[in-house]
């Protein structure tokens, strides 16, 4: 009977080892692989060739400054993103008319395609067509013709991604943030009240120290998904203006897939490996940490 | 010092519903331990909630001091509460919860830790100013529930149902140093509870409420003695009164004064009644009975015969009581309020 028991539970294990092995475990190993190779698209060999294509990638000012937007990107979205996601647990804390509507709506962005978001804000930016611009111009913001070149100027453009990307992620931090909220048993902010807090010093000596774990999730998953996004980079910018935009793994993309040399490709994204290792040992630590007390 | 009123406090969760708490209007004296007695649904935690400022009133007015604070926010209300859970700072110390109000309320720096530590002398917690609230027994985060909302010395005490998270034995003795406390501190205070026994035992007064409207308001004697309607002759007491039927009246008595006839001097009415069961509780012997007179049926009986009376009584058999006429109280059939005595005839 155990025997057995040991049996079925292995063969019930094995899809989903298979499934992880094939889809991350196999990527991964030929990640490593090519990142010492020579390999390109289009070439059937492979030499092993050391640490040259790391040395070529460190040599080029466009790897290195995909590894400073990469930064800028994933903090500035996620600064963003905390602050937003926090006021917006607030407001949706407390039960009023519409709110349901209000909540469906706030989780839109999350919820449809980031390819097709990503698009409708490369129109709203266009430098031509944008309803941004037309809109400041209507509000007597900006002269009508010289608008922002939302996506053509390199730090309009930066600006534009985070701002973007964060569009994006918010409902997720929110939503994060909103059941960490929740979790706070009624009675404490009623006590910080009678004892004299008023918001700002209920909110930021008792809630958010209470949310900490809570938020340092958000954070964590709200970081990978970011340092390895390329959607809204690819699709508004390309990289551009002057690759002024191109983050690591745009630019792992950029050069390995749709320049030919996989080998350089592959040793652009393993330089996300390091960081990516540090937020998942942070991740399990705060897991360890909240199931502790 | 202050003293707390409510005037018409009516609080309506739901339109068209009946009210949580209806019209209820209430004074405290100065200094005065004030004692919120009810099932649970009565409106008493309510009631509470909106002397704190924590609710809003439908209708009606808290008055603090001769002050209207009805829509004064809790902190401006000069109050202290003690909630149920306790309601610790999780993440903060003792020390840090303590301090908490002192530094809500802008207490200059150099007395802060002063108070604290007077605070936790006085609630023997000196030894815990460094521990989290998860370090602590139940009976050590009621003390620091205590010391946090004695510290900044407030005009008023509000404590919800503070000794229910208590196990029994810890209850009793919590009881006695709360009572304790407000004789030292002299501080108003009003105190919610379930437990007929915690209100009994500490309460100046004690308000006795039923589906948000108020019953008695009365010392512990006058609502045992006096209960002002069948409802608080009831709820008080345990076994609670006996209610028997006669006529347009109930005809109230408590199991304590329900005795074998033999015991019982000076005018008293007595009846007969079969004794179905005896509980042995060893203090006292607790009789369930029915009355045996044909005019009022076999209706039931409770009575409680202290240990000291050696009587012997067994089950099935049939007793004659009596009870004294003093102990007698009369209840209108209809509402349940009081009536006048009359002459009864069971015998």
């Amino acid at each position: 009977m155990r025997q057995h028991d040991r049996w079925l539970g292995a063969a019930m294990f094995v899809p989903a080892l298979l499934y992880i092995a094939g889809l991350v475990g196999v990527p991964l190993i030929l990640a490593f692989l090519y990142s010492v190779g020579d390999v390109t698209v289009g070439s059937v060999g492979y030499h092993f060739v050391g640490l040259a294509n790391f040395r070529s990638v460190l040599e080029s000012a466009a790897f290195r400054g995909a590894l400073v937007h990469s930064f800028i990107f994933t903090i500035g979205a996620q600064l963003i993103v905390i602050v937003g996601a926090n006021i917006l647990a607030l407001a949706l804390r407390h039960p009023f008319r519409g709110r349901g509507l209000v909540r469906l709506l706030m989780l839109l962005p999350w919820v449809a395609p980031i390819s097709l978001g990503a698009i409708g804000w490369k129109w709203m930016l266009d430098s031509i067509y944008s309803v941004v611009n037309w809109a400041l111009v209507r509000l007597h913001l900006v002269k009508p013709f010289d608008a922002p070149m939302w996506l053509g100027e390199p730090k309009l453009a930066m600006l534009s991604v985070i701002l973007v990307h964060a569009w994006r992620m918010l409902p997720f931090s929110t939503v994060i943030l909103l059941a960490g909220l929740t979790a706070i048993p009624r009675d404490i902010p009623e006590a910080a009240a009678v004892d004299g807090a008023g918001f700002w010093r209920t909110h930021f000596e008792i809630t958010l120290p209470m949310m900490k774990p809570i938020i340092a999730v958000a954070l964590l998953f709200g970081i990978v998904f970011t340092f390895t996004d390329m959607t809204v980079v690819y699709i508004l910018t390309r990289g551009g203006p002057y690759d002024s935009t191109h983050v690591l793994p745009s630019y792992a993309f950029f050069a390995g897939i749709l320049g030919g040399s996989l080998a350089e490709g592959a040793a652009v994204s393993v330089f996300l490996v390091p960081i990516l290792v540090l937020v998942a040992w942070a991740m399990l630590r705060v897991a360890h940490r909240t199931e502790v007390v | 010092m202050a003293i707390v009123e409510t005037r018409d406090l009516t609080k309506v969760f739901k339109q068209g519903q009946l009210g949580a708490v209806n019209d209820v209007n209430l004074a405290t004296r100065e200094g005065e331990f004030m004692v919120f007695l009810g099932p649970s649904g009565s409106g008493k935690t309510t009631l509470l909630r909106m002397i704190a400022g924590l609710e809003e009133p439908t209708r009606g007015d808290v008055l603090i001091g001769g002050r209207v604070v009805t829509r004064l926010p809790p902190r401006e209300r000069r109050i202290a509460m003690v909630f149920q859970s306790y309601a610790l700072y999780p993440h903060l110390s003792v020390y840090k919860n303590i301090v908490f109000p002192l530094r809500a309320q802008r207490v200059p720096k150099e007395l802060r830790r002063p108070k604290v530590e007077w605070a936790a002398a006085l609630l023997g917690i000196g030894e815990l100013l460094e521990r989290k609230p998860r370090e602590l027994s139940g009976g050590e985060r009621q003390r620091v529930a205590l010391a946090r909302a004695i510290v900044r010395e407030p005009s008023v005490f509000l404590l919800d149902e503070p000794l229910s998270n208590l196990d029994a034995k810890l209850r009793a003795s919590a009881r006695e140093e709360l009572t304790q406390f407000h004789k030292r501190i002299g501080t108003t205070t009003i105190y919610v509870t379930h437990d007929q026994v915690e209100a009994m035992a500490m309460g100046d007064r004690i308000v006795v409420l039923d589906k948000g409207i108020v019953r008695q308001v009365g010392s512990p004697r006058e609502v045992y003695d006096d209960p002002a309607d069948t409802f608080v002759a009831t709820f008080l007491g345990s076994p609670p009164m006996n209610l028997v039927d006669h006529g347009d009246v109930l005809v109230g008595f408590r199991p304590e004064h329900l005795l074998p006839a033999a015991l019982v001097d000076g005018p008293a009415v007595a009846l007969t009644a079969r004794v179905t069961g005896v509980e042995y509780l060893g203090n006292e012997r607790v009789l369930y009975a029915r009355i045996q007179d044909g005019r009022f049926g076999e209706q039931r009986l409770i009575a409680r015969l202290p240990s000291i009376y050696q009587v012997e009584v067994d089950e099935g058999e049939v007793v004659p009581l009596a009870i004294p006429e003093r102990n007698l109280r009369y209840f209108a059939k209809n509402g349940g309020r009081r009536a006048e005595p009359r002459q009864l005839a069971w015998a």
